[in-house]
């Protein structure tokens, strides 16, 4: 039989715990998730009053090849918010763990329009379409969800520097290329909120639950 | 009664010793569990990336090592895949894997035992080590590839 004193215990601890969940539930539901790059403030005269805008670094506008070797602009990511990154496929250090890790969110994700996926080879040589194809299917990519895309190499390179993510050519590295795996989480207003190693399982799971941030952001009422 | 409470407390007690004891005793010897860890560091550092954490594979890209049949079936073949790599088809876990492996050549004959060790054991059902003269076997019969 617990004491009196032992009964108050356990009142007051329980009172902490809900509390406790109280307050995390408040935490989460009031977060919203930074916006990176650069930005610049603007004057615009609004009814006669000066109003300052802040214009975000946005991802400008895209025109690759995909696996279907169909051409993937980013009209395709209208409406959407999506994780882009950025490997090869015969790449033998961390891409596998990286797409290995991007298959886990497009599986728990798979067939929700409010999402996609888009890896860019930066293996501009290698990576034709059939190549592409081939490997989105043995990886098991069924669906248009996740695009595989390449590009000339000053698109391709041109368009990391604008994720924030460092790529290059080098015969020293691993493969002949040398990158970040960072995933890179894009709003539908084309801005980044977030990136993630791609290779760590910490960062991945802080990655999924800011999807699910983002998603409630983007799409109130749903 | 409480006689009879005690004694039997003091049997479940001693049962239980000794099935801790009895767990806690490792059935492979102490050179196998050293080969086990030595291997694990070199799965970590040189095969994990493709072959998952559980040795697991990834989709059809990179094949599981977990099909104990074909361990078992290639045994001869294991420390040639790793030092020189491979091209050929192979049916893993009844899927066919054709994705070139590329070899390592940076490991050395006793890197091979460690890591064959730890793959055949942790992931296959070997109960025995992949010794160093097996290797070195398996390698001279094919060392001009």
């Amino acid at each position: 039989m617990p004491t009196n004193r032992g009964k108050r215990a356990i009142k007051w601890s329980s009172l902490y715990v809900i509390l406790g969940i109280c307050l995390a539930s408040c935490d989460q539901a009031t977060s919203t998730l930074p916006i990176y790059g650069h930005r610049e403030p603007v004057e615009r005269n609004v009814d006669g009053k000066t109003v300052i805008d802040t214009i975000y670094q946005t991802i400008p506008d895209f025109n690759f090849i995909n696996q279907d070797s169909a051409t993937l602009t980013q009209a395709f990511f209208d409406d959407k918010i999506y994780v882009a990154n950025f490997f090869f496929t015969h790449c033998p250090s961390i891409c596998p763990t990286m797409q290995r890790n991007m298959l886990k969110i497009y599986q728990e994700y798979k067939g929700d329009d409010r999402i996609a996926f888009l890896s860019h080879s930066i293996d501009f040589k290698y990576d034709q379409p059939h190549i592409l194809k081939a490997y989105a299917t043995k990886l098991g990519v069924d669906n248009d969800q996740w695009q595989f895309v390449n590009g000339s190499k000053a698109d391709i390179y041109g368009i990391s520097e604008k994720y924030l993510v460092y790529t290059a050519e080098d015969t020293n590295a691993p493969g002949g290329y040398d990158h970040q795996g960072y995933l890179v989480l894009i709003d539908k207003d084309r801005r980044i909120r977030g990136a993630y190693d791609g290779t760590d399982d910490e960062q991945v799971s802080k990655l999924q639950a800011d999807l699910k941030i983002l998603l409630k952001e983007q799409n109130p009422g749903s | 009664m409480r006689n009879t409470a005690i004694v039997f407390t003091l049997i479940s007690v001693m049962i239980l010793l000794m099935q801790l004891a009895h767990s806690c005793q490792s059935t492979y010897d102490i050179k196998t569990m050293q080969y086990v860890t030595n291997g694990e560091k070199v799965y970590r550092a040189h095969c994990q990336n493709c072959h998952g954490a559980q040795g697991e594979g990834l989709g059809k890209l990179y094949p599981p090592l977990t099909d104990p049949d074909y361990l078992k079936h290639n045994w001869d073949l294991l420390p040639r895949i790793v030092r020189f790599g491979l091209k050929d088809t192979i049916l893993v876990s009844n899927q066919h894997f054709s994705e070139v492996m590329p070899g390592i050549p940076e490991l050395t004959d006793v890197d091979i035992a460690y890591v064959l060790t730890y793959v055949t054991i942790r992931f296959g059902d070997a109960k025995e080590r992949y010794t160093l003269e097996e290797v070195k076997k398996s390698l001279s019969s094919h060392s001009t590839k």
